[in-house]
């Protein structure tokens, strides 16, 4: 079994009487891939905030590995215009050396900006750069908050597929909140259901038979991962076999939902 | 020794040289204020500065640690409301600001004994720079630009993302303080130059010049600085040769530097500013 990163347990979060993050329970390996899903305020970007350690939790706990190195990748980079910076100073403001930052860069195939403004960056590029961002502190963990957002459609595919092939070069641990189910249940190792709780969890192909996914998803949206899965089980078992990742695979796949379902 | 002393002598000469000393704070903090969008709330905590000066006399303090107190606790306090979001920021600043000035209006209306210049604490006043005054403004400046140097990258961190410098381990809340104390420090130094009224303005248009013209944080901030010695120079030789008020001239003076920058330099370049 591989090094646990981050533990949590009955984990909940609480705004004022609003239950937004409610028992989890959620532990990550390193080289995992763990993506959240779940409705809009489910309490997907609290969960994350929380594993990040910028938000406090109500009750539960929450336990890291010593010296975890986190890389995070913010949803988008709301900078205010009035603010001048350049993509190679955004990079060198890490601390890290410009060479790091370059090679960083170039990872993520955004090199070429690197005397660019950070305010004229495409949403494609924008995610680039946070990711590479992240990567050149070197994380044992990287968490992504929608890395997808504002990155056309071919964009999507490849950018979970670098999430994936830097999860094998940095043997990190990766947790990430998405919205594209379909890209997701390609790409992913276990996917998490959240809705204040976990509704269900487990591997992709298994989950979109989940009674509670399709409550939470409606019948329509997991009819068509159910047949999305169906074509790609093969790919994803023979992924799965071929990069020897599988070691959490062994684990129980399916953990169905304690929770009543109104 | 002879010629300093000739011109600390000359009010007008101490009055550039404090307005220059101002001027050299109020750019890099000023782009803060323009960067994290705190417009409003400088202009609060300059409004709670007349408070502040009232608290000094009842307690008997000197009036520039008076304001900085006073500011330093409005701004706590105003973080403080501010997370519990049952008011929007601008309505609680709006709330604040003017009760701020109205308080410290009345509560100098009920000391008597108290003589003192209003017009000179709103709007500034060019004669009442004293030695002591500059020896604050002095102060203020050595101890503000090392703070600034030494804060200077997770300052720039937490401002561009938040969330992200915290996770990177910079300690946001904390440098968030230093801040407000900093900006405690130059409404309190700089209040005689151009008045609590006109504070804001001095911090937020050299920088607002400056961004027209600079490429990265740190030339905003040198280029700041450049339009705020412009701005006090002018406004000064202003307000002696034609005998305007000079807190106003100072602000006049950077706004007509602010007009021909982004005029100018809208001709010579069509590309949007980096």
């Amino acid at each position: 079994m591989s090094e646990v990163l981050v533990a949590i347990e009955d984990l909940t979060v609480r705004f004022g009487d609003r239950l937004v993050v409610d028992r989890v329970n959620l532990s990550l390996h390193r080289g995992d891939i763990i993506t959240i899903i779940g409705p809009n305020g489910a309490g997907k970007t609290t969960l994350i905030k929380t594993i990040l350690g910028i938000q406090v939790p109500t009750s539960g706990r929450i336990m890291r590995a010593q010296n975890l190195a986190i890389g995070y990748v913010p949803q988008h980079l709301s900078l205010e215009t009035t603010l001048p910076l350049s993509v190679k100073r955004f990079m060198l403001l890490s601390g890290q050396s410009l060479a790091e930052c370059e090679s960083a860069l170039a990872r993520t195939g955004v090199s070429h900006l690197l005397k660019a403004s950070v305010h004229h960056l495409s949403g494609g590029e924008q995610q680039r750069l946070l990711l590479a961002r992240a990567l050149v502190r070197k994380p044992d963990l990287l968490v992504l908050d929608e890395p997808a957002q504002g990155v056309d459609i071919n964009g999507q595919a490849a950018l979970y597929d670098l999430i994936r092939q830097l999860r094998d070069e940095l043997n990190c641990g990766v947790i990430m909140i998405s919205h594209d189910l379909h890209l997701v249940m390609a790409a992913t190792d276990k996917v998490i259901c959240l809705n204040q709780h976990v509704c269900c969890s487990g591997y992709p192909a298994d989950i979109s038979h989940d009674p509670a996914f399709i409550e939470t998803f409606g019948r329509p949206v997991a009819d068509s991962l159910a047949v999305y899965h169906h074509h790609h089980n093969h790919s994803h078992d023979l992924h799965g076999n071929v990069v020897g990742s599988g070691t959490s695979h062994s684990a129980t796949g399916h953990e169905e939902c304690s929770h009543e379902h109104h | 020794m002879s010629i300093i002393d000739t011109l600390l002598n000359d009010f007008f000469w101490r009055a550039l040289i404090g307005g220059l000393g101002v001027a050299l704070i109020a750019g890099p903090l000023g782009c803060f204020v323009v960067w994290r969008r705190m417009a409003y709330f400088g202009d609060t905590l300059a409004h709670s500065a007349l408070l502040g000066i009232a608290l000094s006399f009842l307690i008997s303090v000197p009036l520039h640690l008076g304001v900085i107190i006073t500011s330093v606790i409005l701004a706590m306090a105003l973080m403080l409301f501010s997370r519990n979001k049952t008011l929007a920021t601008d309505t609680l600043l709006g709330i604040l600001a003017h009760s701020a000035l109205a308080i410290g209006l009345v509560a100098l209306s009920f000391m008597p004994s108290v003589r003192i210049d209003l017009t000179g604490l709103l709007f500034g006043d060019l004669l009442a720079m004293t030695r002591n005054d500059l020896l604050w403004i002095y102060g203020g400046a050595v101890l503000i630009l090392s703070l600034l140097t030494v804060l200077w990258r997770g300052l720039l961190m937490s401002t561009i993302h938040e969330e992200l410098a915290r996770v990177e381990g910079i300690p946001v809340e904390r440098l968030r303080l230093l801040l407000m104390l900093m900006f405690a420090i130059v409404i309190a130094v700089a209040m005689k130059m151009v008045g609590v009224l006109l504070i804001t303005a001095l911090l937020i248009i050299p920088a607002a010049t400056a961004r027209r013209l600079a490429n990265t944080p740190e030339q905003m901030a040198a280029l700041a600085v450049l339009f705020g010695f412009i701005a006090v120079a002018g406004g000064l030789s202003l307000s002696w040769h034609l005998d305007t008020p000079a807190g106003p001239s100072v602000v006049v003076t950077a706004f007509a530097t602010f007009l021909v920058v982004y005029g100018s330099a809208g001709q010579l370049s069509a590309r949007p500013s980096a």
